[in-house]
């Protein structure tokens, strides 16, 4: 009984240590960011690793998940004779909830797990530590223009989202299951209130923070060989997952 | 110039470092020789606290590097080249640009006076011409001189070499052994060399010094390391499994 209790202890006693030492990295990156000199070219090259290289899956993401809706919405409405409703509930289903945590899942896999990757090895193959000699603070060089790029790359990524979802469902609903468009639209123009983009926009900060906060810090602390890249990788893309539906539910819950 | 004191290291219950002594003397170079897994990198990282001891000091003109606070390590640093056994080039950037690297970063210097600079560290270790190209576009001995050619782009005081001729071939290693003397001379610089390629290298080296049981066995001028009567040397320099060093 007081080994299993022994067990348990030092257990949480690590994953508290682990939760301070991810705290003080976020802390840090963020009072790096803003102190000079600034990182201006880097966050640029970020916002297109992680905005625009993630394009593509984002659009085909969107769009495939939005078709879906268009089916899924008009099957339920229809049983209730509220096909009509089709364009406010896929507009409100994708703003609310579906476009953030979807593209953020998909900005996880593409480029997350890659940021993870990509530190690990520079952490295997003494890179950080060659930062460090070089008395340059390796987190104000390499995490916090990619924690600044997602803030700015991942409310256009889920606008993006939305939009191509919204239009995937038009085109099922009207184009396919012979939804009026008028009905359509104006649906949406009367359910869909400011409330509704902002909160959307608010979760999509927040993952696009959760997500390179995770990866990086992961990759970051790799440990120093080839399984401790993939090991950092994997922990990286379902620690992110995770918090994501976490932090969603809580936002959720706030906002709503 | 800088002085190790007593220092202690462990990585959670293997300990490393049992209590380091050594002196490095400015302007010349000091090898470290030990069996590999020994500590010689670990000591190393102590020098300019990329690792910070259990227990001990590492003086530097006679301050304590392991109290600093972070911008006084960033400073402290910034005195240091360091040559990584992989030589460790940011290799998302062309040679060119990881030599200029420093020099971006830590100086204001012009583009023009940076191109000018780091072309001459380019000329100086033979890798003119080939700033263009990518790390992994080179072989290994090509990287560890473009690792010095950045090592050296900041004029630094003092230079460390992480087992410079590991993986090359004996005439590879013994050019990277000129390389590293012809540098010294040319810049002065104090230059600290883990290694484990003897005798080659005490050609280069002013004095050496042995890391054996987490301990400096002996430390010498090179002249006379390689006649000392110590048994710890003797059998590090015959490459016998029984002695003093508990190899397994």
């Amino acid at each position: 009984m007081l080994f299993l209790l022994r067990q348990i202890g030092a257990f949480t006693l690590r994953q508290l240590s682990e939760m301070g030492r991810m705290f003080l990295f976020l802390l840090s990156a963020f009072i790096l960011a803003f102190r000079p000199p600034g990182k201006f070219r880097l966050i640029v090259y970020h916002l297109k690793t992680i905005g625009v290289d993630s394009l593509s899956v984002v659009l085909l993401s969107g769009f495939f998940t939005g078709m879906v809706m268009g089916f899924q919405g008009y099957y339920s409405l229809r049983k209730f004779n509220a096909e009509s409703w089709l364009g406010s509930a896929a507009a409100l289903g994708l703003l609310r909830e579906l476009g953030p945590v979807l593209s953020a899942f998909m900005v996880t896999g593409r480029t997350g797990s890659a940021m993870a990757a990509e530190l690990g090895t520079m952490r295997a193959t003494e890179q950080i530590d060659a930062l460090y000699s070089m008395a340059i603070n390796p987190i104000k060089y390499l995490v916090s223009p990619r924690i600044i790029a997602s803030l700015i790359a991942m409310p256009l990524l889920t606008a993006i989202f939305d939009v191509v979802g919204i239009y995937g469902a038009y085109l099922i609903g009207v184009g396919l299951l012979g939804v009026s468009s008028g009905s359509y639209i104006a649906g949406m123009e009367n359910a869909v209130v400011f409330q509704d983009v902002y909160s959307g926009f608010i979760k999509s900060v927040s993952f696009g923070l959760i997500i390179t906060w995770v990866c990086c810090y992961k990759g970051f602390h790799a440990p120093p060989m080839a399984t401790g890249v993939s090991q950092a990788t994997t922990e990286s893309v379902v620690l992110s997952f995770v918090l994501v539906l976490v932090w969603d539910y809580f936002l959720t819950s706030i906002m709503l | 110039m800088i002085r190790v004191i007593d220092l202690h290291k462990s990585f959670r219950s293997q300990k490393v470092l049992k209590g380091v002594n050594l002196e490095f003397v400015k302007g010349k170079i000091t090898t470290i020789v030990g069996t590999s897994g020994c500590g010689k990198t670990v000591l190393l990282k102590h020098l300019n606290a990329l690792l910070l001891p259990d227990k001990g000091a590492v003086l530097m003109d006679g301050v304590d590097i392991t109290k600093l606070r972070q911008k006084e390590l960033y400073e402290m640093r910034g005195r240091f080249g360091v040559l990584f056994q992989g030589a460790a080039l940011l290799d998302s950037m062309t040679i060119f640009d990881n030599v200029a690297f420093p020099l971006r970063e830590k100086t204001r210097m012009s583009e023009s006076e940076i191109r000018k600079k780091v072309d001459e560290r380019l000329d100086q270790v033979g890798l003119e011409g080939m700033g263009y190209k990518y790390p992994a576009e080179l072989s290994g001995g090509m990287r560890k001189r473009a690792g010095l050619a950045r090592a050296l782009v900041t004029d630094p005081e003092i230079v460390l070499f992480d087992e410079p001729t590991t993986g090359l071939d004996p005439i590879l290693a013994a050019s990277i052994h000129q390389l590293i003397a012809r540098t010294q001379k040319t810049f002065g610089f104090t230059g600290v060399v883990v290694s484990h390629t003897i005798p080659q290298v005490f050609d280069i080296s002013d004095y050496v010094a042995i890391l054996a049981n987490g301990v400096i066995e002996e430390a010498k001028p090179a002249n006379e390391f390689l006649v000392s009567k110590n048994p710890v040397v003797q059998q590090f320099i015959r490459g016998e499994t029984e002695g003093p060093i508990h190899v397994l």
